[in-house]
């Protein structure tokens, strides 16, 4: 009975025999690995003294996170409130006189910490995906193509190991040069960090699928040959499922580095996020200050960690490649 | 077998370029194949077989002479001349239904409805023997598997000519011998042109009408054609005592191993290549040890 239940749990991952030294391996080791980690923060920080005061241990940055969550939920709290008293206000003048005009107006306060990490995710996921659209076409075109390849790919070389920060002040420029409109979708400042995340994590993606179309196997592109397949067909059937593998080890690759640029871009441009939440801390120099920035890092970290393991997770369902080990 | 020409080589040299100028592989091959005969290429590797078969697929372009099917000249690839390629080359990430599939949706796009593609890519399956695994993927399934799968996707595009480059090369004996029964049950069906290039001695002879065997490389070109009159349908344990049988097979190996032995095998270099698993035809227990030896020798070489 119990052998089948194992069988049963075996393709979840679980190990063959659920003894004690696999649970240890699994549960016990990640876990000291962690707990020794705070030890060593903890007594380092009681040694660091800054301007300050004490570097942030543990205990503080778990109770400056608390801070930050109280924080958020006042914010709304204060919100609700303004919006009720606008309705409250409006219904009264309305059973005064149905025809008077009334105002809304929308609710103007301070964004907070997790209104922060809400709009880095968004300005991320768009910067990103931008990245994403241009590079796998323009991969699989240079892929295809000898001599595309040897053309761009000086070009691509050259811009590959560009630090955003070299690119903002001229991203920023351009968009406020080119980017007017009275009523705009989206904000300057959105645009500015959409665009230097895409130019800064374009470049992974481009190259592995630029590679990953090119090492095709002339075995499958004869078998295309033999069938005649069309161009689009051939790409489409053969191209695309057989680099998949590759576009995803770039696409991972991006996404990493696109988390990194963005938190920079916004330090740097003042652009709403958690990169200016961090700046503005740092500005305000209380004695809170560096543990809630201590309290970003570790958001920063584990918002990073998670959207690796997201991409993993598709990278492992999509690939064709079982022979590959994806971790 | 009509006794009409229906893919004719003449002339065919190709020359590759290298670094060190151009590489003369092929010079005046010529060849006349009758349509439904099944011809076995044979030869010592490297000699040029494949780039034969290249060739006539249209996949490599002859720089000399040409190659008529029908009395039109080839000059591109087509699913006309289906390839089964040595190493399956099934899309790994389609099942073998799929893969078979997509060839039968690019052929018939214009003249099957979808329930006919169907019946047909299934009937193809079933004919090597594959119902019971249509759905699964090539890593899913054995060597022997994906190669019959490959053979149905190259049957399922009702080729003129079907070109199998070493199909079975690659395959345990046992394996082997299933999968040249099959090919004899279907060819006997169909009645298909085939030319199949292959290393082993006994599946050339077992399989063909004729034997072309090639001599060496550089500049390789047919050496001798080999007629095998053996009547149909053939069975391998009864052929194993047959003398005719063995005259064939002593005629192949006397090319291959007197007449085109290759200058480093008769200085007696020593064995470098992996043992080949040994044939398991039983024809080979009635083998004197000196063609045994000489056998053992062209695998070791092929
Ligand atoms: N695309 C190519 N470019 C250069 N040389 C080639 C190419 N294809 C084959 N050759 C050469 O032609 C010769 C014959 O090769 P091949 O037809 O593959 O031999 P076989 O199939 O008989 O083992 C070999 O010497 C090989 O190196
Ligand atoms: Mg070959």
């Amino acid at each position: 009975m119990s052998s089948m239940a194992l069988k049963l749990l075996k393709p979840l991952g679980f190990p063959d025999k659920l003894n004690l030294a696999s649970l240890i391996k699994a549960l016990v080791v990640p876990m000291s690995g962690i707990l020794i980690f705070l030890f060593i923060w903890n007594i380092g920080a009681r040694n660091i003294h800054t301007s300050l005061g004490e570097f942030p241990g543990p205990a503080q940055v778990y109770e400056q996170s608390k801070n930050l969550l109280n924080e958020h939920n006042r914010e709304r709290q204060k919100e609700a409130d303004f919006y009720q008293r606008q309705d409250d206000r409006n219904a009264k003048k309305l059973a005064k006189n149905p025809d008077a005009e009334i105002k809304i107006r929308s609710y103007t306060g301070k964004a907070t910490f997790i209104d922060q990490i809400g709009t880095s995710l968004v300005t991320v996921l768009a910067g990103f995906f931008a990245a994403s659209l241009i590079a796998i076409p323009a991969g699989i075109v240079i892929g295809l193509n000898k001599t595309l390849y040897s053309a761009f790919n000086p070009v691509i070389q050259l811009f590959k190991p560009v630090s955003p920060l070299a690119w903002l002040p001229l991203v920023t420029m351009v968009v406020s040069a080119v980017y007017v409109s009275d009523d705009p979708m989206f904000a300057k400042s959105f645009v500015t960090s959409l665009i230097t995340v895409s130019l800064c994590c374009l470049w992974p993606t481009l190259l592995n699928t630029a590679v990953g179309v090119s090492t095709i196997s002339s075995d499958l592109n004869n078998v295309s040959k033999v069938l005649r397949l069309s161009w689009l067909t051939h790409v489409i059937k053969i191209v695309i499922p057989s680099a998949i593998p590759m576009i995803f080890t770039g696409l991972r690759l991006s996404l990493g580095i696109a988390w990194m640029v963005l938190i920079a871009a916004e330090m740097l441009a003042q652009n709403p996020g958690l990169g200016k939440f961090v700046w503005d801390e740092f500005q305000n120099g209380s004695s809170n200050s560096l543990g809630r920035i201590m309290v970003a890092v570790i958001v920063i970290g584990l918002i990073g960690f998670m959207l690796d393991r997201i991409m993993l997770m598709l990278q492992k369902k999509v690939s064709w490649d079982k022979s590959q080990e994806l971790r | 077998m009509s006794t009409k020409t229906h893919l004719e080589l003449t002339g065919v040299d190709i020359d590759f370029p290298t670094p060190s100028g151009p590489f003369k592989a092929l010079s005046n091959v010529n060849l006349k194949i009758k349509r439904g005969e099944f011809v076995s290429l044979i030869g010592h590797s490297g000699c040029g077989k494949s780039t034969v078969l290249n060739i006539v697929a249209g996949l490599y372009q002859a720089t000399k002479g040409g190659v008529l099917l029908d009395g039109k000249e080839v000059n591109e690839p087509g699913p006309e001349r289906a390839v089964v390629f040595q190493n399956h080359s099934l899309l790994p990430w389609l099942s073998a239904y799929e893969n078979v599939e997509l060839a039968v949706k690019q052929v018939f796009k214009n003249s099957k409805t979808k329930a006919e593609m169907k019946e047909w890519i299934e009937h193809n399956l079933h004919l090597v023997h594959m119902d019971h695994a249509m759905h699964k993927r090539p890593d899913e399934i054995s060597g022997g598997m994906k190669q019959r799968v490959g053979i149905a996707r190259a049957l399922a595009m009702e080729p003129t000519v079907m070109l199998m480059d070493e199909p079975f090369g690659a395959l345990d004996a046992l394996t082997r011998a299933h999968l040249q029964d099959s090919l004899m049950e279907i060819q006997a069906d169909l009645n298909n042109t085939v030319i199949m290039i292959t290393h082993d001695v006994d599946e050339a002879v077992l399989l063909s009408d004729r034997i072309v065997m090639m001599t060496n490389g550089p500049a390789a070109t047919v050496g001798e054609i080999l007629d095998v009159k053996l009547e149909r349908p053939r069975h391998r344990l009864e052929l194993a005592d047959d003398p005719e049988y063995n005259h064939y097979r002593a005629a192949v190996l006397s090319f291959l191993y007197e007449k085109q032995r290759k200058p480093d095998e008769a200085a007696g270099q020593p064995e470098k290549n992996e043992k080949k698993a040994k044939s398991n035809n039983p024809a080979q227990k009635v083998l004197n040890t000196k063609q045994q030896d000489a056998e053992q020798r062209g695998e070791e070489a092929a």
